[in-house]
């Protein structure tokens, strides 16, 4: 039984986001209330006009108060929630699904994280209280483990590989330096990114997406409604979110070059999306590239490539910004930096700004204007084998 | 009486050159000694030591109690013995005990498990340093050593007589809390231990019937290294007849030196060999036995790799000495940029300990599919409460992947963690210790070891990592 789907019941009318760094001199709150204003103003509405919020935060508060104590809105329902780093999707999910519904006319999803209060290298998360027994790797550890088994499951050499990851890197970076939201908004030379200080297995510093204070934010409304607000909505084509049995933590038969979740969630919202070749019929992809080896199964799993041949149409250059299929035109989790919560929906507001044509021009890519009026987020939270997955198919028209 | 009928010995896999700490700090020293890693302490290399004890066991005997004597306890106020007997998966039925505190425990727990009326696990294990550039430091050893003895034999090693000289007197004395020991005057402690070797092994030799010539092995150890070498000379017996006490490959492990030494002894001696163990301690300890047949059938169930010789040949030289400081304790290093690891609780601990002490995988009884940890729905076939328990902590695993982290915590980074296949089914994700990481690679061969993985708020985090398959294993 796959999911019906909504597509093209319901539209993004105005986004915003800020832009993603140390923001030292701004909390969460100050974040939350910059990306809600300015997906207002984008949407032309107030915030009472909005009759429902869907907050996505991982750690950056608790309870719908965080949203609605700093913007100081009026009795408003607020659902905060939380799903690893697919959070800032889940807020997007469930608001398209509530004016889908019908049960509210317009809603918001916003995500916020404020990573650099911790006093911490890299993503600190607290987990409940245990036995002890689970072994408490890094981030880049638990997706470094892809890479030794990618290597050889395909026979590519460790350095080969080892290219391969710095190239995507070195891609990210690239349309970072040109986009002012960026965290980092400079080229980076592939061989600093070679040889920058190793942090897991085969990963450098370079590998690992950036750690940074961010918000973003999306208004919806019923398709229908949608050019009330713009001339240029975005139409929801397919969401789908899944959550892993964990079978490949515990299962041999996984072998750490896949995301079964990922799979998954890409057939379903296909699937609603009508979409069967991804590869040819989508502008772009943002993807959740926390770390280069991520990025390079991503391809595969996503349909972006064939298996066993990610690596060799990543040096190909197949999704740079002038490739193919661009994927993370904005400088992805990479360069654009990785607030949890906000991520999602900053994945979001680039596919707003490359279909609406509203792309810098040093950053636009050359899909739209070729015709292609689809473009994929995907999120991932967990770590290789035990993770929870969303894709997003959305477009710049309904379908006909 | 019970007799002996088992043994088996952990030594540590580091070794500390000596001449490392004379590089850094201008002291003099030959030889090297046994080191436990950062992820050890006396109840984990008990554990391991108690590990190869029953494993070479003879069938039918069921362990009923188990004494742990220690001087370096890894908690005091509450058992550690019960951690020992929770990852061996023990019966609870079985009492769990421990001697601490002096090296004397150790012979305490070995009078104990002979006269016990139940069969008896003695698990004798230290951990020995002192101040940086003392002859403590230099001296001490690291590791563990198990006995087992049951009423019903076959021994062996049968006792033929003992004799004890107990004495008061300040030789060598820490006060709780403290790191290090402290001596009194070298010469003092011969003075007084002397006097006290001759009457015990006088008296051991009366009871055994036996004279000085009816002796064909000679084991002297003790705590005060130079009465134990002029004990050896004193006592007239022919060179030949002394057994190397080791301390110049391993160090002196204390409590666990005396088991050590004869464990080594008995790893290779023929039967119907008389030994006379004479041990240093608070007095002195004489005891004599005779080696018998048994031995040859108990050598032909034990791995090889659990020898003594095995052990110590395999060990790692390559230690550094600030590495060595760290782990003691010693030298403080500015932490990475990260949280704490966070300490296990009791109440999940509780719940969970035939998984994190005794390392159960559950197994679904509908389609065979296994569960590290323990599940009780089965990820293949969805059967719900379906599930039996099985022991893995013996069962050898193969990599699947690997990765080395130079961000997570550790006393002794980088972290070398894998993902591991078992033989037979199911995976888990464990860290891997005693390794070298350039060496790990997909299809190596593992095999369980139980470690502490850290200390936080004073809880020991318990639990069980991964690690080569020694030769001969695999």
């Amino acid at each position: 039984m796959a999911s019906k789907g909504i597509r093209d019941r319901v539209a993004i009318v105005g986004m915003g986001c800020t832009p993603f760094g140390e923001h030292w001199d701004k909390g969460a709150d100050d974040l939350l209330v910059d990306s809600a204003t300015a997906a207002f103003d984008s949407a032309g509405v107030a915030k009472d006009d909005v009759d429902a919020y869907w907050l996505g935060t991982m750690g950056s508060g608790i309870s719908g108060l965080t949203l609605s104590r700093p913007l100081k809105l009026d009795y408003k329902p607020v659902t905060r929630l939380e799903n690893m780093c697919a959070t800032g999707s889940e807020a997007f999910r469930n608001a398209c699904y509530a004016v889908a519904s019908g049960a509210v006319d317009t809603a918001m999803a916003i995500g916020v994280e404020k990573l650099k209060d911790s006093g911490f290298s890299g993503l600190v998360v607290s987990r409940p209280p245990d036995d002890g027994s689970a072994a408490e790797l890094s981030a880049p550890a638990l997706f470094s483990l892809l890479a030794p088994a990618y290597s050889k499951k395909y026979g590519v050499d460790k350095d080969e590989l080892k290219n391969v990851l710095t190239r995507i890197a070195w891609k990210n970076h690239k349309n970072g330096a040109v986009n002012p939201r960026a965290q980092f908004r400079r080229e980076v030379p592939m061989e600093t990114i070679a040889c920058s200080p190793i942090m897991a297995g085969q990963l450098g510093i370079f590998d690992c997406s950036g750690v940074s204070d961010g918000s973003a934010a999306a208004v919806i409304v019923r398709a229908e409604d949608a050019h009330r607000y713009t001339d240029k909505p975005i139409y929801v084509k397919g969401l789908s979110f899944v959550a892993g049995p964990a079978a490949g933590a515990i299962d041999p038969d996984y072998d750490y070059t896949t995301f079964t979740e990922v799979v998954r969630a890409a057939e379903d919202a296909y699937q609603q999306a009508g979409v069967d070749d991804p590869r040819a019929q989508l502008a772009m992809a943002e993807v959740h590239d926390c770390f280069t080896p991520t990025e390079l199964v991503l391809y595969e799993d996503l349909g972006f490539a064939e298996r066993g041949t990610a690596w060799k149409e990543a040096l190909a250059g197949t999704f740079d910004l002038d490739g193919e299929l661009p994927v993370n035109p904005d400088g992805g989790l990479k360069a654009f930096g990785h607030p949890i919560g906000a991520s999602g929906l900053r994945m979001l507001f680039e596919c707003w700004l490359q279909l609406r044509g509203e792309a810098p021009p040093e950053r636009t890519i050359k899909s739209i204007a070729a015709g292609k009026k689809l473009a994929l987020t995907h999120n991932l939270g967990g770590s290789p084998g035990e993770c929870v997955s969303f894709v997003s198919v959305v477009g710049s028209e309904p379908s006909a | 009486m019970n007799v002996m009928v088992s043994y088996g010995v952990y030594v540590p896999y580091w070794r500390l050159d000596r001449g490392r700490i004379g590089e850094a700090l201008g002291t003099f020293g030959s030889g090297t000694r046994a080191v436990a890693s950062h992820d050890e302490d006396t109840t984990t290399m008990g554990v391991e030591a108690a590990r190869a004890c029953l494993a070479a066991a003879p069938d039918g005997v069921e362990v009923g109690q188990v004494l742990f004597a220690t001087s370096d306890p890894a908690y005091l106020d509450k058992t550690n013995a019960t951690a020992i007997h929770a990852a061996l998966d023990l019966d609870s039925g079985a009492s769990a005990f421990d001697m601490m505190g002096s090296v004397n425990s150790g012979s305490g727990a070995l009078v104990a498990a002979a006269s016990a009326a139940v069969p008896t696990l003695v698990v004798l294990s230290d951990i020995r340093t002192g101040l940086p550039g003392g002859a403590d430091e230099s001296g001490g050893g690291d590791g563990a050593v198990a006995f087992l003895f049951a009423q019903d034999g076959p021994a062996l090693l049968e006792s033929l007589g003992r004799g004890v000289a107990t004495e008061e007197f300040l030789d060598r004395w820490r006060s709780p809390g403290d790191d290090h020991s402290r001596l009194w005057e070298e010469r003092f402690g011969e003075h007084a231990y002397v006097p006290l070797a001759e009457q015990a092994v006088a008296d051991a030799l009366k009871s055994a019937g036996l004279g000085p010539d009816g002796v064909d092995r000679v084991i002297v150890t003790g705590v005060h290294p130079r009465a134990a070498r002029v004990v050896s000379r004193s006592l007239g017996f022919p060179a030949e007849t002394l057994v190397d006490d080791l301390t110049g490959v391993i160090g002196n492990t204390g409590t666990a030196h005396q088991g050590i030494v004869l464990a080594d002894l008995l790893d290779r001696v023929e039967p119907g060999k008389v030994v006379l163990r004479v041990t240093l301690a608070d007095g002195a300890r004489a005891a004599i036995g005779r080696t018998t047949d048994a031995l040859s059938e108990w050598r032909a169930r034990r791995p090889s790799v659990a020898s003594v010789a095995t052990q110590i040949a395999a060990g790692r030289t390559d230690l550094d000495y600030p590495r060595f400081l760290t782990w003691r304790g010693q030298l403080h290093r500015e932490p990475p940029r990260r949280p704490d690891p966070t300490p296990p609780v009791a109440p999940a601990s509780l719940r969970k300990e035939t998984w994190k002490f005794a390392f159960h995988a559950s197994r679904c009884d509908e389609c065979g599919t296994r569960h590290l940890p323990p599940a009780r729905v089965c990820v293949s076939c969805g059967a719900v409460d379906r599930m039996s328990q099985e022991r893995l902590a013996e069962t050898p695993a193969t990599v699947a992947t690997y990765t080395v982290d130079r961000l997570a915590f550790s006393l002794s980074p980088p972290v070398v963690a894998a993902v591991v296949d078992f033989d037979g089914g199911g995976r888990f994700r464990c860290e891997m210790t005693d390794v070298d990481p350039d060496t790990v690679a997909i299809g190596n061969r593992v095999e369980m070891t139980f470690r502490r993985i850290s200390t936080v708020g004073g809880i020991h985090n318990y639990f069980w990592k991964a690690r080569p398959a020694r030769e001969g294993e695999s």
